[in-house]
Formats: C-alpha cells, sequence, structure tokens
C-alpha cells in the first residue's frame, strides 16, 4: 500500500471539513494525517490529506471526494511533482550534561530552539515528513515530553525538476 | 421596514410554489409552527398529514419514484427530524430525489441542548447527497433553490435543508434564483465520444450479448431508448431490483431480474455471455455474488451517471460516465444489429428448463397472489414492495410493463416502505390502480399510515402475504443456519381485516387459493378507500431460485423439484440403466 498525498480545495464554510473526515470514517478510508488552512482565495479552504491504500481505494477515495458538492477540486499530488513540508514542535528532556549534543543534533536538521527551561528544550523543525521522523528518532533517547505535529501540506511544483 | 418583505416561513412557501411542488408530506411541531401558521392560506400546495415522520418521508418516495418529480418532506426539529433518517437513508441508496425540510432551534440555542434540538445536519451528512444548515433568512431562497437542483440532477438524491425558528421569522426581500451556480457541483451529462466508440466496437463483435440494466435508466426517463438499442441488437436484458420495468418484462427479450433470487436463465446468461452492458447499474452485492467471478467471459461495458460507481466493486473494460439517455442516444445509431439467433434460442431453453415456478394447491402460494395480481392488472398498475420474500416474490412474478410502476427499497432494505410509499405514489398517479405489497412483518412497521389512506379516500389495495414469520430471516435460519428459527415466528399477529375496519378502510382475509381472484376482483372495484387483504399463506416457503451471499453461479439453488418430478426422474434413469 502505497501513502498518497491528497490535496483538496473545498468551500471554505461551515461543515465543510467535517464532511471530508465523515466521508473517510463512514467508508472505512485511513487518514495519515490532514491539515486545513485557508487558500489563496479566502472563501476556499485547502485540506492537505495524507492517505494509504491499494490503487483502487485511492481512486474510489478521489472520486467521492469530488462529490462531494462543497468541494471544488481534488488532485492526487501523488502522481505529480510536488512539494512537501511538516512542522514539528519537540519537547525534550534535557539537563546540563545534554543540553549542548541536543542543541547540535538540532543544527543538523536546521532546526530551530524556541523555549528552552532547566529540564527541557522545545525545537521547531520543518520539511518533509522522512527528514522530520529522522530528527524526532536522533531526539528519542534523551526522553521526548512532547510533540506536536501539522501533519504533511503540499503544493504542486511549477517547473518540473526544480528545487 | 419595507412592506413587501417576506418572512422566511413564507419565502418558504413561495419557493414551493416556484418549484410546482404539488403535495407536502408532513408532521408540524413546535419549530415549525411558524412555517405551517404560512401554510395556513396555502393555495397551489396541498399538505398530507401523514401520521408518522417516517410515513412522511416514504410517501416523498413513492411520489418521487412514480413521478420523477421531487418529494418534498417538512417536518419539526429534534424527534421530528431524526424520525426522517430511515427514510433519508434509504432515499440516498436508491437515488430518489426529495427535499426533507427539518425545523431547527432558533440559532442562539443551537448547541445549547435545547428542548427538541438534535444535530440533524451531522446525523444526515452521511445519507444525504447534500444537507444545508440555513443561518439567515437572505441566504434562503437561494438554499430552496439549490436543494431542488441537487436533488434532481445528476445521480438523483436526498437534500435537508435545516431551518432555525427565527431564520423562518425574520424578514426579507422575496427573489427566487432563476439560475443556480455552485462551483463544485457540475453533472456530466454527455458520455465521452470517444468512450462511446470503444463500446461500439466491443458490441459490434459481440456475439452473446447480455444488457444488465438498473434503476439509472428509470431515473434519466431512458425507457424508450432501451428498447431501441435491445431490439436494434435483439440482446437479451437482464434487470435489476431496481430496474425492473425500465424494460418491458413481458417481452420477449426480457430475462426478468438477475442476482440472488433473480431468474435461473438471467444469472446463466450473465455468466455465460460475451459483452455485459451495464446500464444504469452499480454492480451491487446483492447482483454480483462474489465479484471475482461475476461474469467471468464478458468484456464489460459500464454505462452510469455517477463516475464513483464506476469500477467500485467490478473492474470493467470500457466505462462511459454520463446521463443513460444521453449516452444510448448517440451509442445506439453507431451499433449493428447482432446475429444474436443461436444465443437467444440457448436462453430460450434454458427459460423452458428452468422456469419460476411453485406449486399450486389449495393452501395460498404467495408466488400465485402475485400472478393473479398481474394478469387482473396486466402488468400496469403501481407495485410497491416491501422487503424480504414479499419483495422478491413481486420482483419475480409481477411482469412492470412500464418504469416508476416499480417502486421498492432496494438499496437500503427499509421494513414499512412499501405502504407509506404507496400513499405517494397514489397521490402521484390517480389513473393507475395501486398496490402495496407487505409481509405480516412490514406492514406493522408503519400501519399508522392507514389513516392517512382513509382520510384521503385512497384506493389502494394492501395486500399483505402473511405466512406469520419474518419469512426471509426464516430462510437463511433454514437454509444456513440448520432450521435454529430464533425470533422470526409472528404467531401473535393482530386481525389485519379487523384493523383495517377499525381505521375505516375495508378488510378482507383468506387462507384459500380459490378465494384470492373473487377478493382481488372485490378490491378492484372499491374505490373510496384503501382495502387491506389479509391473505394467510404457505408457512415456510423458501424464494428460489436462489445463489447464496457472496457465491457464485454454481452454487445457484433452483426451485426443489416435487416428489413426483423427482420419482419420475428415478425412473427414468432406471430404465435407462
Amino acid at each position: 500500500m502505497k501513502k498518497h498525498t491528497i490535496s483538496i480545495s473545498v468551500e471554505n464554510k461551515f461543515g465543510a471539513l467535517n464532511r471530508i473526515v465523515g466521508l473517510f470514517s463512514a467508508r472505512g478510508y485511513n487518514i495519515d494525517s490532514i491539515s486545513v488552512g485557508t487558500s489563496e482565495d479566502d472563501t476556499v479552504a485547502r485540506v492537505t490529506i495524507v492517505s494509504k491504500g491499494d490503487d483502487d481505494v485511492i481512486e474510489q477515495i478521489i472520486k467521492q471526494l469530488n462529490k462531494l458538492i462543497d468541494v471544488t477540486k481534488v488532485v492526487d499530488l501523488t502522481y505529480e511533482s510536488y512539494v512537501e513540508r511538516e512542522l514539528v514542535l519537540v519537547k525534550v528532556a534535557a539537563n546540563r550534561n545534554s543540553r549542548t549534543e541536543i542543541m547540535q543534533i538540532s543544527e543538523i536538521f536546521r532546526s530551530k530552539v524556541i523555549d528552552i527551561s532547566p529540564r527541557s528544550v522545545t525545537i521547531e523543525a520543518t520539511g518533509s515528513e522522512q527528514k522530520v521522523s529522522a530528527l524526532v528518532k536522533m531526539l528519542e533517547p534523551f526522553g521526548i515530553k512532547e510533540i506536536a505535529r501539522t501533519g504533511r501540506v503540499a503544493l504542486k511544483r511549477e517547473f518540473e525538476g526544480a528545487v | 421596514m419595507s412592506t413587501n418583505e417576506l418572512t422566511g416561513a413564507e419565502i418558504l412557501v413561495k419557493s414551493l410554489i416556484e418549484e410546482n411542488v404539488e403535495y407536502i408530506f408532513g408532521y408540524p411541531g413546535g419549530a415549525v409552527i411558524g412555517v405551517y401558521d404560512a401554510m395556513h392560506d396555502m393555495s397551489h400546495i396541498q399538505h398530507i398529514l401523514t401520521r408518522h415522520e417516517q410515513g412522511a418521508v416514504h410517501a416523498a418516495e413513492g411520489y418521487a419514484k412514480a413521478t420523477g418529480k421531487v418529494g418534498v418532506v417538512v417536518v419539526t426539529s429534534g424527534p421530528g427530524a431524526t424520525n426522517t433518517v430511515t427514510g433519508i437513508a434509504d432515499a440516498y441508496m436508491d437515488s430518489v430525489p426529495i427535499v426533507v425540510f427539518t425545523g431547527q432551534v432558533a440559532t442562539h440555542l443551537i448547541g445549547n441542548d435545547a428542548f427538541q434540538e438534535a444535530d440533524i445536519i451531522g446525523i444526515t451528512r452521511s445519507i444525504t447527497k447534500h444537507n444545508f444548515l440555513v443561518k439567515n433568512v437572505g441566504e434562503l431562497a437561494w438554499t430552496i433553490k439549490a436543494a431542488f437542483h441537487i436533488a434532481s440532477t445528476g445521480r438523483p438524491g436526498p437534500v435537508v435543508v435545516d431551518m432555525p425558528k427565527d431564520v423562518m421569522a425574520s424578514k426579507t426581500t422575496f427573489v427566487y434564483p432563476k439560475e443556480i451556480k455552485m462551483r463544485g457541483y457540475h453533472p456530466f451529462y454527455f458520455g465521452h465520444m470517444g468512450q462511446i466508440n470503444k463500446a461500439v466496437e466491443i458490441i459490434n463483435a459481440s456475439h452473446k450479448p447480455v444488457l444488465y440494466v438498473g434503476g439509472g435508466v428509470v431515473n434519466s426517463n431512458a425507457s424508450n431508448e432501451l428498447v431501441n438499442l435491445a431490439k436494434k441488437l435483439n440482446a437479451p436484458v437482464a434487470m435489476t431490483l431496481m430496474g425492473l420495468g425500465a424494460y418491458p418484462g413481458d417481452d420477449e427479450l426480457s430475462m426478468g431480474m438477475l442476482g440472488m433470487h433473480g431468474t435461473w436463465y438471467s444469472n446463466k446468461a450473465v455468466d455465460e455471455c460475451d459483452c455485459l452492458v451495464a446500464i444504469g447499474s452499480r454492480f451491487d452485492d446483492r447482483v454480483t455474488g462474489n465479484p471475482a467471478t461475476f461474469s467471468p467471459n464478458s468484456k464489460k461495458i459500464h454505462i452510469d451517471i455517477d463516475p464513483s460507481a464506476i469500477s467500485k466493486n467490478v473492474k470493467v473494460d470500457v466505462p462511459i460516465v454520463g446521463d443513460v439517455r444521453h449516452v444510448l442516444e448517440r451509442l445506439t445509431p453507431l451499433v449493428q444489429p447482432l446475429d444474436t439467433k443461436d444465443w437467444l434460442k440457448q436462453i430460450d431453453g434454458w427459460k423452458r428448463e428452468h422456469p419460476l415456478r411453485y406449486e399450486n394447491g389449495p393452501e395460498i402460494r404467495a408466488q400465485y397472489i402475485i400472478e393473479k395480481i398481474y394478469e387482473l392488472t396486466k402488468g400496469e398498475a403501481i407495485v410497491t414492495s416491501d422487503v424480504g420474500q414479499n419483495q422478491m416474490w413481486t420482483a419475480q412474478f409481477y411482469k412492470f410493463k412500464n418504469p416508476r410502476s416499480n417502486i421498492t427499497s432496494g438499496g437500503l432494505g427499509t421494513m414499512g416502505f412499501s405502504f407509506p410509499a404507496s400513499v405517494g405514489a397514489a397521490f402521484g398517479v390517480k389513473d393507475r390502480p395501486v398496490f402495496s405489497i407487505n409481509g405480516d412483518g412490514g406492514i406493522q412497521m408503519n400501519i399508522q399510515e392507514l389513516t392517512t389512506a382513509v382520510g384521503n379516500k385512497l384506493p389502494i389495495k394492501i395486500v399483505i402475504l402473511d405466512n406469520g414469520y419474518l419469512g426471509m430471516v426464516r430462510q437463511w435460519q433454514d437454509l444456513f443456519y440448520k432450521k435454529r428459527y430464533t425470533h422470526v415466528s409472528l404467531g401473535t399477529n393482530p386481525d389485519f381485516a379487523k384493523i383495517a375496519e377499525a381505521f375505516g378502510a375495508a378488510g378482507f382475509v383468506s387462507d384459500k387459493a380459490d378465494d384470492v381472484v373473487p377478493i382481488l376482483k372485490k378490491a378492484l372495484k372499491i374505490n373510496d378507500r384503501p382495502v387491506v387483504i389479509d391473505f394467510r399463506t404457505t408457512e415456510e416457503d423458501n424464494v428460489y431460485p436462489m445463489i447464496p451471499s457472496g457465491g457464485t453461479f454454481a452454487q445457484i439453488m433452483d426451485y426443489p423439484k416435487s416428489v413426483e418430478e423427482i420419482q419420475m426422474a428415478k425412473a427414468h434413469s432406471e430404465a435407462v440403466k
């Protein structure tokens, strides 16, 4: 089963997100992550869903999403060239001995320390899902206190091959 | 405030007039009392007071299915709204265009657990084509227009409009929009010509075609186009439960119903065909059994207006997304007449070897009742059926001649559907007899609508196939659960004929086969009130043929042969030895 990144444009109004989430639960589709926000047009919200499924399941998901009256556009970015980012906040246990090493790891991942206390450090990182997961893995031995992830957001690339 | 401003309630009534609504099926209550006040002097539209909100929705469905127009329901908030849920789910599964207006508590009370508050928008989100909460009176007229547009176009379906009490009391200028545009809703009517051409190639190369026809043909009013195609190709037609009536059941190319309780020969033909043209049907599990072995030798073409119906259950070779009528109009001129003589001869042989059958005797056989109703009405009545054995026998033995005469709950399988649906159908169609076929279980689920039928002098013939059991469940317990009958006996049934009389309807009861025709004839002469006919039928009779759930054609069980026939066959085989 492959992970698919699906970008959905939906009327930015009451209950519209519910229709999308409800569709996934009613039909037993899986959601790995979901993120929502307004788009360039404030009457349209952009929802990015990462879902796992066989090709025919994903095909059904896209058809069912297209059937929702409030949904104006659905794109499976998996078959396009696209950029994706996720933001994560990690609160790691830290003391005098470990703090420096944690901050070095953070630097390697080009992430930022945004809060510090005698017993913890909070790091903000953005990047692809893999990068974020790698950072989390590196921090695990120190003791992770809390994590908040936004889930993947993604946009289609304008020029094929451009970074 | 200008004098030509109207309240939300008045706007609702005016909008319904704009939509040419003839009937509202409804039930008043606190949250819609203002709406009902606006209906007080309403002309053009008749309000039908049902005796339960579920009855109102099924009546609206029956009306919509019989006429092709949008059925309209008005109920109050809370329990009034939740009582409509089964009917809405039913309409969703069977693509029935209805608009349900539900009352709601005033906007400032929403979310406060107010008296008679229910989140009907949340509850019905997954069983409606779309639903709306009207948050201010300014958007009411647009919303009503949108609701009717969504319900009746594309693949039809139910739409709920939730109307808070204060919104319906506040005022605005009334302008009913002429047209409506929604950027997320563009039903696609015209099939892609490239796909149509691919389909034509497959059809023209076929020797053993089958047209597998569903309710989409009825919804798109494409019966004539279907007949043209079948006649031009000389192709046999198998119909789904919802498709019955789309093609004349008495025509020589008709093979009746296919699927779990379909005819032996239609299932055999689908199993053997080399080209299966699915037209407005959706490869439902009751049709396909095991989808992996369904119609294994055929190239498959699928015409449907709903893209999500395509390749959902069975992969097809050529999908055509579009309205059935539009697609057939463009496809039929391109196909060649096929030489199907041998194929039709083979099917005729199967029809003779494995006809639909039952044994007649002094007891009343349910199949006999349906057959006699068919003969007496020449296949031209509107017949609603409930769910279970009564529904399957109706589907098998009533050869529907016309579309929109077979009204049944196919997808959801709602017991208690038949009778209230017949009430709606009887309002919609006055020039043909309306029969409601029921089991003795289902009739008790919405029997209160007898009041509605009597009050409106509807001459519906309510036939109860009364075998004292929840027959279909009993059949499964018989066949698959070692005959361990568990809570399927309805031994304490009431006297239905007396119930009918108490309601002011006519009542008949009999357990003799000889009485069936005389009673039906008497019933057909009663034109000023409903008639309830309690036919006490053979208690333990099973519906055959039957392909077990998820099974394949190889597992089909045909009607068990009579003792005599088995003995004759034995004698014959011994003589041969």
